[in-house]
C-alpha cells in the first residue's frame, strides 16, 4: 500500500460502466426516442395505406386537377363550378386571408381604443370598457359567430324593408350593401395611394435617420397626411377620367350594384373583431401599465408635452411588451377564421371540407389545411419577430 | 388651469361631490365629450335592451305565434327547451343523473380551488368524483338503466370534455416542456416540432383529423367512439399549449436551483420531481387556469364534427319547426352559462396570482 502511494502514478479514473456513462446514455435515449416516434409513425402510415387500399381510395394530389362542380358563395377571383378543385381551394385560401387581414386591422384599431379607454381617468368610460372586455372574453367565439349570424339572418328585415341608416347603405337579412367607387379613374387613384404609402415609409426612414444624427424632429404626421391625400387626388386629376359612387338600388327582389358584405362575411368579421379586440385591449393596457410612472414624470420634467411623451417615451417602451402577445393574437385571428365553416363562409376549411366529402381524399385535404395555416402562421410570426427585433432594447 | 379648484378637506360635502364629479367626468373638453358619448350610448342601449328583454318579452307563451305577436324576447322558448339544451337527448326521466353528475363536477371544481386540498387528497377526490360521475352517466349498475354515451348531451358533455382535456394534457405537456429544454438534440427537436406544429394549426383541423383520419390510422376492425376521438384531438391540442406555459415556468427557475440539485447527487428525474417542477408549476398555475378557460370555450368547436355539447344542443333546439327564429334567445341563454363558468374561473385565477406572488415579491 505504502509503496504504491509514495510514487505518483498517473492513472485514468476507472472506466465507468457503459450504462453509467452520460454520453452513452444520452445517445441511447435519443436512439430509443427516434425509434419509438419513427415506429409509431411507420405503424400509423402502414395502417393507413392498408385501410386506403381496402376502401379503394387512391392517394396523391391528382384530384386537384379534376372539375370541382360546386359553387362558392363569394370569391375574390373568377370561379365557377366547372373550375378545378385547385382553383376552388385557392378561392378558399384567399377568402381566409381576406377575413384575416381585415380582421387584424380592425381588431388592432378597436382593441387599442378599448385598451386605452380602460385606463381612462373618466370613470364611466373605464367601466364601460371593462364591461366590454369581460363580457366578450368569456363567451366562446363560435357562440358569438352564431349569435351575430342569427342577428343578421333572423332579426334583420328582408331586402324590401331594408334598414337605411345612411344614404347608400342598406342593412337586410341578405347582408349589408355599401356604395362602391367606380369609374375609369379608380385604378389611377389606387396606384396613387400605393405610391403615397411607399413615399411615406421612405420619408419616415429618412426622418428617423436625420433625427438620430441631428436631433431635429421632422413633422412627419402633417407631411404624411398631405402626401396621403394629395397624391391620389393628383392621380385622379392626371388621368382625367371619371370617378363616382355607385349606389345600391333595390330592383325586383334584390339590390343591384354597390359592394355587398354577405351575412356570412359580416358575422365572421364582427365575431372575430369583437372577440379578439377584447384580448388586444388587455394586451395594450398591460403594455402601457408596464411603463414606469417615473418615465412619464422624467419626460415631463424635460419639458415635453403629453402627446410627445406618449409618442417618444412611453409608446416605444410599451411596444416592446405589447408586440409578442399581440403576435399571438394575430395568429389567433388567423386560426380562428377557420370557424367560418360553422356559419357557411367559404374559407379554406369549408372548401376543403366540401372537396374531401366529394372525393374522399381526407388525408390530402387535411394536410392542405394544415400546410396553409402553418405557412400563414409562420409568415406572421417571422414578420412580427423581425419587427420585434427592430424595436427591441439595444443593450450593451 | 390656475382657476381649477380641487376638493380639499375643509369643503362642504355638496361642493366636494360636485367638484369630484367634475374632476372625474368633465376635467377637460375631451373628457366631457367622452362622458356625453358614453351616456348617449347607455341611453340608446339600455332602454332598448330592457324593452326587448323584459317589457315586451314573453315569459309564458304557449307557442311561437304568441311570442312573435309580443315582439320582444321569447323566454318561453327557453322555458320550453331548457332541459333539452342542458341535457340533450339523455332519456327525459333519467335527467336527474346528468344533473347530479354536473353538480358533482362543479363541486369538485370549487373544492379544487381550496389550497389546503392541494396534495394527494385532490387526486383521490377527483378519482372518486369521476368514478361516481361515470356511474351516474353510464349507469348499468346499482339499478340504473344503461345509457349509451351517444345519448349524452348538453352541459355535462362540455364539462366532461374540458375537464378531461386539461387533466390528460397536463402530464403530456409537462413531459414535452422538459423535452424542449433537454440537452439531447433528437429529443429536443421532436418536442419542438410537435409543439410548433400543433400551435400553428387551428383546433378545427385537429378535430377534422380526429373524426376523419383517425379511423384510417387504426388497424382494421378497431374503432374508437366519436366522443373519445374528439377528446383525443383536444388533449393533443391542449398539450402543446400546456407545454409552452410550463416551459415559461421552467425558464423562470434560477440556474442555481438546477446546479444545487445536481450537486446533491440527485438523478435527472429526482431533480425535476423534487426541486424544479414544484417551483416551476407553482409559478404557472394562473396561466394554466387561463388554458383551462380557453379549453372550456374551445369545447364549443366540437359542434363542427357533430358532438352533442351545450352549443349543438342549443342549435338543435332551434331546429324545432314549432319554435323557429329564436336563435338570439337561445344563444343569450347558453352564453350566460359559458360566461358564468369562464368569468368565475378568471376571477379565481386573478386572485390566485395575487396570493401566489406574495412570496416572490421583494
Amino acid at each position: 500500500m505504502k509503496a504504491e502511494t509514495s510514487q505518483p502514478i498517473v492513472r485514468s479514473a476507472p472506466r465507468p460502466k457503459l450504462w453509467n456513462d452520460p454520453r452513452f446514455r444520452s445517445v441511447l435515449f435519443q436512439v430509443l426516442a427516434i425509434f419509438c416516434v419513427g415506429g409509431a409513425i411507420w405503424y400509423l402510415v402502414s395502417n393507413t395505406l392498408h385501410n386506403l387500399s381496402v376502401r379503394n381510395i387512391s392517394t396523391g394530389f391528382d384530384f386537384l386537377r379534376r372539375e370541382a362542380g360546386f359553387a362558392i358563395g363569394e370569391s375574390t377571383i373568377d370561379y365557377g363550378p366547372q373550375d378545378t378543385y385547385f382553383r376552388a381551394i385557392s378561392v378558399g385560401l384567399l377568402n381566409t386571408l381576406r377575413v384575416a387581414v381585415v380582421g387584424i386591422i380592425l381588431a388592432t384599431i378597436f382593441g387599442t381604443i378599448i385598451g386605452i379607454a380602460r385606463l381612462s381617468s373618466n370613470w364611466l368610460v373605464a367601466k364601460l370598457a371593462t364591461f366590454y372586455v369581460e363580457t366578450m372574453r368569456n363567451v366562446p367565439l363560435l357562440l358569438q359567430l352564431f349569435f351575430w349570424y342569427a342577428i343578421i339572418s333572423e332579426a334583420m328585415p328582408g331586402p324590401r324593408n331594408a334598414l337605411h341608416p345612411l344614404p347608400g347603405v342598406f342593412i337586410s337579412n341578405r347582408g349589408i350593401k355599401l356604395p362602391a367607387l367606380e369609374g375609369g379613374a379608380l385604378n389611377w387613384v389606387l396606384g396613387g395611394l400605393f405610391l403615397a404609402i411607399v413615399l411615406i415609409v421612405l420619408l419616415a426612414n429618412w426622418a428617423k435617420k436625420r433625427q438620430d444624427q441631428t436631433g431635429q424632429i421632422f413633422p412627419l404626421g402633417r407631411y404624411a397626411l398631405a402626401i396621403f391625400v394629395l397624391l391620389p387626388l393628383l392621380a385622379w386629376f392626371v388621368s382625367g377620367e371619371r370617378l363616382g359612387l355607385e349606389m345600391p338600388v333595390f330592383k325586383s327582389f334584390n339590390f343591384q350594384g354597390g359592394i355587398t358584405v354577405t351575412p356570412e362575411f359580416g358575422a365572421l368579421l364582427a365575431g372575430l373583431v369583437i372577440y379578439t379586440s377584447a384580448f388586444i385591449a388587455e394586451v395594450v393596457r398591460s403594455g402601457i401599465q408596464s411603463v414606469n410612472q417615473g418615465q412619464w414624470e422624467a419626460a415631463g420634467s424635460l419639458g415635453l408635452r403629453r402627446p410627445l411623451i406618449l409618442r417618444l417615451i412611453v409608446l416605444p417602451q410599451a411596444l416592446r411588451v405589447i408586440i409578442p402577445p399581440m403576435t399571438s393574437q394575430y395568429l389567433n385571428i388567423t386560426k380562428n377564421s377557420s370557424l367560418a365553416v360553422a356559419i357557411g363562409y367559404p374559407d379554406i376549411v369549408s372548401v376543403v371540407n366540401t372537396t374531401l366529402n366529394q372525393t374522399g381524399q381526407a388525408i390530402e385535404g387535411i394536410m392542405m389545411i394544415m400546410a396553409a395555416f402553418l405557412t400563414v402562421s409562420l409568415s406572421i410570426s417571422a414578420f412580427m419577430n423581425w419587427y420585434n427585433k427592430r424595436i427591441a432594447l439595444v443593450e450593451r | 388651469m390656475q382657476n381649477t379648484i380641487h376638493s380639499t378637506p375643509n369643503m362642504g360635502l355638496d361642493a366636494k361631490i360636485i367638484i369630484g364629479l367634475r374632476d372625474r367626468f368633465f376635467s377637460s373638453i375631451g373628457n366631457s365629450i367622452l362622458t356625453v358619448l358614453s351616456v348617449w350610448l347607455l341611453l340608446m342601449a339600455i332602454p332598448a335592451l330592457f324593452d326587448w328583454g323584459f317589457t315586451r318579452a314573453s315569459f309564458y307563451a304557449n307557442n311561437a305565434q304568441e311570442c312573435r305577436a309580443a315582439g320582444g324576447a321569447c323566454w318561453a322558448f327557453i322555458g320550453e327547451k331548457y332541459r333539452f339544451i342542458l341535457f340533450g337527448t339523455y332519456p327525459f326521466e333519467q335527467q336527474w343523473r346528468p344533473l347530479v353528475a354536473m353538480l358533482l363536477f362543479v363541486a369538485m371544481l370549487i373544492l379544487s380551488t381550496w389550497r389546503r386540498l392541494w396534495n394527494i387528497s385532490l387526486l383521490a377526490l377527483w378519482t372518486v368524483g369521476l368514478a361516481t360521475a361515470a356511474i351516474l352517466m353510464w349507469g348499468g349498475i346499482f339499478g340504473l338503466t344503461y345509457v349509451e354515451n351517444s345519448n349524452w348531451g348538453g352541459l355535462p358533455v362540455t364539462l366532461l370534455l374540458a375537464t378531461f382535456a386539461i387533466a390528460l394534457s397536463f402530464p403530456i405537456g409537462v413531459v414535452l416542456a422538459l423535452g424542449r429544454r433537454s440537452k439531447m438534440p433528437a429529443i429536443k427537436s421532436i418536442c419542438v416540432v410537435y409543439i410548433e406544429l400543433i400551435r400553428g394549426v387551428p383546433l378545427i383541423s385537429l378535430l377534422f383529423m380526429a373524426s376523419l383520419m383517425l379511423p384510417l390510422f387504426l388497424p382494421e376492425g378497431l374503432t374508437i367512439d366519436k366522443l373519445l376521438r374528439a377528446l383525443i384531438a383536444m388533449v393533443l391540442f391542449a398539450a402543446a399549449y400546456v407545454a409552452e406555459t410550463v416551459r415559461g415556468g421552467l425558464q423562470a427557475i434560477p440556474k442555481g436551483q438546477f446546479e444545487g440539485a445536481e450537486s446533491l447527487g440527485l438523478s435527472y428525474w429526482q431533480q425535476m420531481r423534487l426541486i424544479i417542477l414544484p417551483q416551476a408549476l407553482k409559478i404557472v398555475i394562473p396561466p394554466l387556469v387561463g388554458i383551462f378557460i380557453s379549453m372550456f370555450k374551445d369545447t364549443s368547436l366540437v359542434v363542427i364534427i357533430g358532438i352533442f355539447d351545450l352549443t349543438l344542443a342549443a342549435k338543435s333546439a332551434l331546429a324545432d319547426a314549432n319554435w323557429q327564429g329564436f336563435g338570439v334567445e337561445a344563444y343569450v341563454f347558453i352564453s350566460l352559462i359559458y360566461f358564468t363558468f369562464c368569468f368565475s374561473m378568471s376571477r379565481y385565477s386573478q386572485a390566485l396570482e395575487r396570493r401566489l406572488s406574495v412570496g416572490q415579491k421583494r
